[in-house]
């Protein structure tokens, strides 16, 4: 790596590993992370999501390996790499009594933020997350999980960090709180590198610029979405809806594309059916689809549709081939 | 702490009692035709309040932090365990010497309606400057007890309970060791070696009569800077 590439990434994590006695809760972890980019953290319960954001935020040490943060070593100077961290913890913990503006004050002063500038620091980022109208003096235990949720990012970019780690920043929000989320984290594309783990797989697809999924303590996948796509998809689906039952569709298809598969029909009601096809991948069916079902008009052809894979099939499958490497490994080292 | 409505709570209760005490010093003093100094009497029960207020004025500090995960987010800041526990301390020791400071008060109000009083058959300065002085120096060690019991658990009322068993141990047992019928000659000297540095209630009374030894003055503050140390180290650990 070139000093001007080391220079466009604000997090470098180099082999990091973090062993609890005989336990290894993360094996071997590197990644690196853009100026700007917005990258989202998967992984199952238990897969080291949490222990490696809380090693990146210096809150725990690593057994081994290190974590850089714009150059600054979070194991040997943490108090200088914290002061580029905004990090939001799991369920956002806040306290209870304070009101919101007496709180992010007190939060301002602790990260060093000079004593004149602590009112333009909040007010601005009351603005920004929309807490100036309603909630700013208002008790944070009063307030909803929404404004609650808008509170700790409020908190996170409060010193302009140029790193953002959030824990699983949408949970337990509605779908209008959630938009509202979603685009704060948009707002902050380019200006700061932000981390979110979430479960919420559609929500990071939506947000994020790259994905890195974590399993079993060690980086199953990383990538943008598309690129993990064609990595762990192996085929595509398409849905077609038409007048025609599931015995005479397969055999159809049979005749006008013999790879395909007919992976379940579903009744929709009014002599309709909806098939979903499996296919190889860059099959490009839908012409097909069209041409040939459309030829006979009883057939009523409605929707010939190509199914996206989502993240979450990409999510299941990484995982499913690391529990795979894993049995391997075991059944090799039991012979 | 400052904003809680029970702290306040808690000092206008303390205020009342010490107020009760205050008044049966006065009083006692009538009786006795000045056998004891008011302030004597007065100083002389200080304990009882400290073992409310105390865990009630630290019980909070680490505990509440812990169980509701905000000293994880106060971690994640340029902040340090010993920062956060010492300013828990202060925050506490502050509150304390306030509410003993404002225990002045009775003294004033009664060297104005009894001009007297003032004088040295009633109240002299620099017994109230020894006494009240005791008073701070154990509550240096007494809020740090508090701390280091709340910074052991994650529930308040444990931490309390934690903190009230601490204090009811180092302020009565060194009297209550000294009263042990005891066999062994060697344990028993070791024993009334012992409480004879840690009786509270003779530092008290030499404190009282403007007597300061140094190993008391060593001994609290010592105490105070390892319970803080302590408290840091266990709470740098939870954060892990």
């Amino acid at each position: 790596m070139n000093p001007e590439q080391e220079v466009s990434n604000s997090v470098i994590v180099r082999r990091l590993t973090k062993e609890y006695g005989s336990v290894k809760a993360i094996d071997n972890v590197s990644f690196r992370i853009g100026k700007g980019e917005i990258v989202g953290f998967l992984g199952p319960n238990g897969a080291g999501k949490s222990t490696t954001m809380k090693i990146i935020s210096g809150l725990m040490p690593a057994t081994s390996g290190n974590v850089e943060i714009w150059g600054i070593n979070v194991a040997t100077n943490p108090d200088k790499a914290k002061l580029h961290i905004g990090f939001m913890p799991e369920n956002n913990p806040l306290p209870e009594d304070l009101r919101v503006d007496e709180y992010l004050k007190f939060r301002a002063q602790i990260k060093g933020i000079p004593r004149k500038e602590v009112a333009n620091a909040v007010e601005e980022v009351m603005e920004i997350c929309q807490l100036n109208r309603k909630a700013y003096r208002k008790i944070i235990g009063n307030l909803s999980k929404g404004f609650r949720q808008r509170v700790g990012i409020a908190d996170a970019i409060l010193a302009h960090p140029d790193v953002i780690i959030m824990d699983e920043p949408t949970i337990g929000l509605d779908p209008h709180q959630i938009l509202a989320i979603r685009d704060l984290i948009n707002s902050l594309r380019g200006k700061m590198s932000v981390i979110i783990s979430s479960h919420i797989l559609p929500e990071i697809e939506l947000v994020c610029d790259r994905v890195i999924i974590i399993n079993q303590g060690a980086i199953v996948a990383s990538g943008t979405p598309d690129s993990l796509r064609k990595e762990f998809i192996s085929n595509d689906r398409y849905v077609v809806s038409l007048r025609m039952d599931g015995q005479e569709f397969t055999k159809q298809l049979k005749c006008i594309y013999s790879e395909g598969v007919v992976e379940k029909t579903k009744d929709v009601g009014n002599g309709f059916f909806e098939h979903t096809i499996v296919a190889p991948v860059n099959s490009n069916l839908g012409a097909l689809l069209i041409s040939e079902f459309s030829k006979d008009s009883s057939n009523v052809l409605r929707e010939v549709s190509y199914k996206k894979p989502t993240l979450e099939e990409i999510f299941i499958s990484a995982t499913r081939r690391s529990w795979e490497q894993v049995l391997q490994v075991q059944q090799k080292a039991e012979k | 702490m400052a904003i809680s409505s029970s702290t306040y709570f808690a000092a206008f209760l303390f205020l009342c009692f010490m107020a009760v005490v205050f008044l049966f010093s006065i009083r006692d003093v009538s009786i006795t035709m000045g056998k004891q100094s008011p302030v004597e009497y007065f100083l002389s029960l200080f304990w009882i309040p400290v073992l409310f207020m105390v865990p009630l004025l630290t019980m909070r500090s680490l505990a509440d932090e812990l169980r509701r995960g905000t000293l994880g987010s106060l971690m994640t800041t340029a902040v340090s365990a010993w920062q956060i526990v010492l300013s828990k301390f202060m925050a506490s020791y502050i509150f304390y010497c306030l509410l003993w400071v404002l225990t002045l008060g009775f003294v004033a109000i009664t060297c104005w309606y009894i001009p007297h009083a003032s004088g040295k058959d009633l109240f002299e300065v620099s017994q109230l400057i020894t006494g009240y002085g005791f008073v701070f120096l154990t509550g240096a060690m007494y809020v740090a007890v508090g701390i280091f019991a709340s910074s052991l658990t994650r529930t308040t009322l444990v931490a309390g309970m934690l903190s009230f068993g601490m204090l009811f141990f180092l302020i009565t047992g060194a009297q209550i060791a000294e009263n042990l019928p005891m066999s062994d000659s060697t344990i028993s000297y070791v024993v009334s070696r012992l409480s004879e540095c840690l009786h509270t209630f003779r530092q008290l009374e030499d404190f009282n009569n403007s007597l300061i030894d140094s190993r008391s003055l060593f001994f609290y503050i010592s105490t105070t800077i390892a319970l803080l140390a302590f408290t840091s180290l266990i709470t740098e650990s939870k954060n892990r």
